[in-house]
């Protein structure tokens, strides 16, 4: 392929950019694409499309850089380039405490001189409270925490399990204790609540428990192992039983004393042991797990954290770990087990090494064709807000909350308006907005459960329901604007963009907004909310980028 | 361009368009007719003889007497009967129906009755559910409503490929009893929100109150050049481009044909006003237009009726209502050629106790009733001009042929060529039939063959 040929290839990548990359800038722009056969790096020596790219790092490459890059490099792939201040605020954020972030902090940040002020605001919000919320919510996700079918968890287990799993996460348990209290905890779910996490399977049945167990801490789907591993996978829970009490809708989860015999079984890496009467077997399945070495269980928890935040497994499927789906990078994910381990299991040392890397905080414009650079981590990958994030936000937004009820099962749940929709404690809760956009059923704990995906009746609600366009017209947010601007213009305009976008307009974007105005047969007012409107259904709005 | 003209114009449009709500309608949209591949199982066997194709059901939340309507019992004297003492005859020799109900009386060729429906339970929700799954409640499964199974058989996995939902409740959703049950949301209805009979019948999502069409068209340019970063990305960015698709499906909807099928302006004002101009009556035409435009299932969502005090002041005027708006109905679908394909049922979730409560507090009311009452059913393959079963002399009691809601509910699936007894495809992949029998409750005498 001749270089003028590129060109044209390249030209006509570029013509869809914004307007204000400028000609002499595009001729700088091939030279990354053009020469791919130059050293990979961080370096950015494209232009950056304002306003979602910056020209340069001062973010530090770290131990997952240098990986990543590797990899990148073998395959002839760039990486993005460093997404802005505003965007990385807004990234971290939605990522790490389910909200948007307020203007004065979006002012405060990028106005901040500071070289290290990413790593300073990656903490900050580790600490936050909404932290525990969210990660609480996409860990009840996982354990399936739903007060009615297929598992009957009831109401107030349901809300006992949520608020044991949130503190675990607020006081950042060890990742190795939380699994082992969960594996081995017998009990009352109103008294123990991790009790709860054999309740919470759609089988009781031994087989139904061990195919739980394996997929929330072993990332791997039995139904794929050979009948005989599965069956030994089983007698590990074949103890487990259940009982009544004269409370309502108590249940006591406990070793069964039947058994007289001693249990003979087999670990999944083969090796073998006997349990005596009398003894728990789960208490010797948790112990292989968590024990250091264990190939699985580091695993799986460094490519969910992975998942998590970067949208995609190292392993993908993140919870189809198996010698025939090796990971996308195979040193990458080795490293992440490691300093998760090496660090007792501390996963929210593991969440700021993802966080603090250039590979989390590149820009989401793809310097490679999407599809190859989304799979080897060369861009941030674009991905709708959660279905609870977004109703948070469009709330946030209009000064509104969601009265959530559920008359069934009993006993009936109520939830306080003011409360954030990322707290919520059972799956079964009923809501429109939250089946609509994809909220996972919690059947399976499979991640492919949440559906982040578009769909037409998501997008009517969007564009043209009066829930949304009560929200815009009655925000106290927009009016606090609206009157601080009086009348002038240019200020709302900037005001609405730094609360809707977490940034400033671009020229181009001030003057087509102001411009609006203008239109013929249309009041300021409605002017207004048309700008509010439209940019709630930008893709910058509704996506993770 | 006459009305017929117009209407199938639409249809082919629609045809050509992917399905509205959910993802699956696209792949699926070249599967060809109802009936065919139902979750890749064989075809059932009584789809040979599928005479409906979609179904306009009257729901009439809150339980309707079913002494003033359809069952009347003027021997049974002013205790039972209040001042509504004096039925009329219909234009089916034998057959009587309430006074407030001259129109349906000459109407009644078009459809059958039946006087025998029993359950015996006395509360709404769990009535409702029984009336509309035929299950008991309390189970271990969520089952699904009539009309969330009908979506499932004949809405986007059977062929149908409309932008406007194939399950639509006019106009607020019922809660929890119009729900899809284990079949999981994708079944569950599209509301519409909004008065057809207000100036402008606003529908939630698809027109919308105060925004004119040039100012949608305005609104959606600002949006086209505010939005940088889908401008920034590739122009083959999958999750862009998948955006995209919807908003164009969205604005088709909103601007294009679809939407237009709510707009009844289009309508003649004497039709408008034969239906009667009230939120009921206008949601029957709505009803009408939207079966015309092969929707397969709508539910006209019409409370009101669970008159324990003023029962007979209400009835006074609710029930000219109900018939100008379900006579015009029948009339309007017989007229257009529709009769013979949609099934028309109308019935609450019980009936009213046949002995008025007089006494203080409720001073002439009628309370809930679940032990006999009266459904109607007309269309789609249901003959005309019958009764079938009936209660006994003051309305107490199923004197013949007790009809349960399963009977009720498996004849509807029938006539619309979904097999009953067949599988019903669910996303949890259990072994369970369409109107699975395993529930307890009450057995009725069968399916309504002799009107079939």
């Amino acid at each position: 392929m001749n270089l003028s040929l590129l060109r044209v290839l390249v030209e006509e990548r570029l013509a869809h950019r914004r307007p204000q990359v400028k000609p002499s800038v595009r001729q700088t722009l091939l030279l990354p694409v053009a020469l791919a056969a130059l050293p990979v790096a961080w370096a950015a020596s494209a232009e950056p499309v304002i306003p979602f790219e910056s020209a340069a790092w001062s973010t530090p490459e770290n131990g997952i850089d240098a990986r990543v890059l590797a990899l990148l490099q073998a395959k002839g792939l760039q990486p993005a380039l460093p997404c802005s201040d505003e965007v990385f605020l807004r990234r971290v954020t939605l990522d790490v405490i389910g909200a948007l972030p307020e203007p004065s902090d979006v002012e405060a940040f990028v106005g901040n001189p500071d070289p290290d002020k990413r790593a300073a605001v990656i903490e900050a919000l580790l600490a936050r409270r909404e932290f525990a919320d969210y990660w609480a919510l996409k860990w009840c996700d996982l354990l399936r925490v739903k007060a009615e079918f297929p598992s009957n968890l009831w109401p107030n287990a349901v809300q006992a399990y949520h608020r044991w799993v949130r503190e675990q996460v607020r006081g950042n348990r060890p990742y190795d204790q939380f699994a082992r209290e969960l594996l081995t905890s017998s009990g009352s779910n109103f008294r123990v609540p991790p009790a709860n996490f054999y309740r919470a399977a759609q089988s009781r049945e031994p087989e139904g428990l061990a195919e739980v167990a394996a997929l929330t801490f072993m990332g791997t789907r039995v139904a794929s192992w050979p009948a005989e591993e599965r069956d030994a996978l089983a007698a590990f829970f074949s103890r487990v039983a259940y009982k009544k009490t004269e409370e309502w809708k108590e249940e006591i989860v406990y070793l069964s004393l039947d058994a007289t015999t001693p249990l003979d079984v087999t670990f999944p890496d083969g090796t073998q042991a006997t349990i005596a009467a009398g003894e728990d077997p789960r208490v010797a399945f948790a112990d292989w797990l968590v024990r250091p070495g264990n190939p699985w269980f580091a695993r799986n928890i460094a490519n969910r954290a992975w998942f998590w935040l970067m949208g995609r497994g190292v392993v993908h499927e993140p919870d189809d770990i198996r010698p025939d789906n090796p990971p996308a990078n195979p040193e990458l994910l080795p490293y992440l087990e490691r300093e998760l381990v090496s660090a007792d299991y501390d996963l929210k040392r593991l969440y700021r090494l993802i966080l603090n890397s250039r590979t989390y905080q590149q820009s989401s414009i793809p310097q490679s064709p999407t599809a190859e650079a989304e799979a080897l981590f060369a861009c941030y990958p674009v991905r709708r807000l959660d279905a609870e994030v977004l109703i948070d936000a469009l709330d946030w937004v209009g000064g509104t909350g969601q009265s959530y009820a559920s008359p069934i099962p009993e006993p009936f749940t109520y939830i306080p308006e003011e409360r954030r929709s990322i707290e919520l404690a059972d799956g079964s809760i009923t809501s429109l907005f939250l089946e609509m956009f994809g909220r996972p059923p919690r059947d399976t704990g499979l991640e492919a459960e949440r559906n982040n995906q578009p769909s037409d009746a998501q997008r009517l609600f969007l564009l043209n329901s009066t829930d949304v366009h009560r929200r815009i017209t009655a925000s106290p947010r927009l009016r606090r604007i609206a009157i601080a601007a009086r009348g002038d213009r240019s200020q709302l305009v900037r005001d609405v963009y730094l609360t809707l976008l977490s940034r400033e307009p671009t020229p181009p974007e001030q003057a087509a907004a102001e411009a609006y105005f203008g239109t013929p047969e249309l009041t300021a007012a409605d002017a207004a909310t048309d700008l509010a409107w439209a940019l709630i259904n930008t893709m910058e709005f509704l996506y993770r980028h | 361009m006459d009305k017929q003209e117009a209407m199938s114009g639409v249809t082919r449009r629609a045809a050509l368009k992917t399905a509205l709500f959910g993802a699956a309608g696209a792949a699926l949209a070249g599967r060809g007719v109802a009936g065919a591949q139902l979750g890749g199982r064989p075809k059932p066997a009584v789809a040979a003889t599928t005479k409906a194709k979609a179904v306009i059901q009257v729901w009439m939340w809150g339980g309707p007497t079913h002494l003033d309507t359809f069952d009347p019992k003027p021997e049974a004297g002013r205790d039972y009967c209040g001042p509504l003492s004096n039925p009329i005859e219909t234009n089916v020799a034998g057959i009587r129906i309430g006074q407030l109900l001259p129109r349906l009386a000459q109407q009644a060729d078009k459809y059958s009755l039946i006087r025998s429906v029993t359950h015996g339970n006395n509360g709404h929700e769990t009535a409702a559910y029984i009336l509309q799954t035929g299950h008991e409640p309390g189970g271990r499964l969520l089952f699904p409503s009539i009309g969330a199974l009908v979506s499932r058989f004949k809405g986007h996995d059977g062929g149908y490929v409309g932008l406007v939902p194939p399950y639509v409740v006019l106009t607020q959703p019922q809660g929890r009893f119009d729900e899809a049950g284990f079949l999981g949301p994708r079944y569950k209805p599209f509301a519409t929100g909004g008065d057809p009979n207000a100036n402008r019948f606003i529908v939630e999502g698809v027109v919308a109150g105060n925004i004119s069409d040039d100012r949608q068209r305005s609104r959606r340019e600002l949006l086209h050049s505010l939005d940088s970063l889908k401008t920034a990305l590739p122009p083959d960015h999958a999750q862009a481009v998948k955006l995209a698709s919807t908003e164009a499906k969205a604005y088709d909807m909103i601007l294009g044909d679809s939407g237009k099928l709510f707009d009844l302006s289009q309508e003649d004002d004497d039709l408008r006003q034969r239906y009667g101009r009230n939120t009921f009556g206008q949601s029957c035409l709505v009803a009408r237009r939207l079966v015309a435009a092969g929707v397969p299932y709508v539910t006209i969502n019409h409370g009101g009726w669970d008159t324990h005090k003023e029962h007979f002041e209400t009835m006074a005027w609710k029930l000219p209502q109900l018939d100008a708006g379900l006579a015009t109905l029948l009339e309007d679908l017989a007229a257009v050629g529709l009769l013979d394909s949609t099934i028309v049922w109308c019935a609450g979730e019980f009936g009213r106790t046949p002995r008025v409560a007089w006494e203080a507090p409720w001073n002439g009311g009628r309370h809930h009733y679940g032990q006999c009452f009266s459904a109607l059913v007309a269309g789609g393959g249901f003959k005309g001009g019958h009764v079938v079963g009936a209660s006994d002399a003051k309305g107490e009691e199923p004197a013949e042929r007790p009809i349960s809601p399963q009977d009720l509910l498996g004849s509807i699936c029938e006539l619309l060529g979904i097999d009953p007894d067949g599988p019903l495809p669910n996303p949890r992949g259990m072994d369970i039939t369409v109107m699975a029998s395993e529930a307890g409750g009450v057995k009725g005498s069968g399916r309504l063959t002799e009107i079939m």
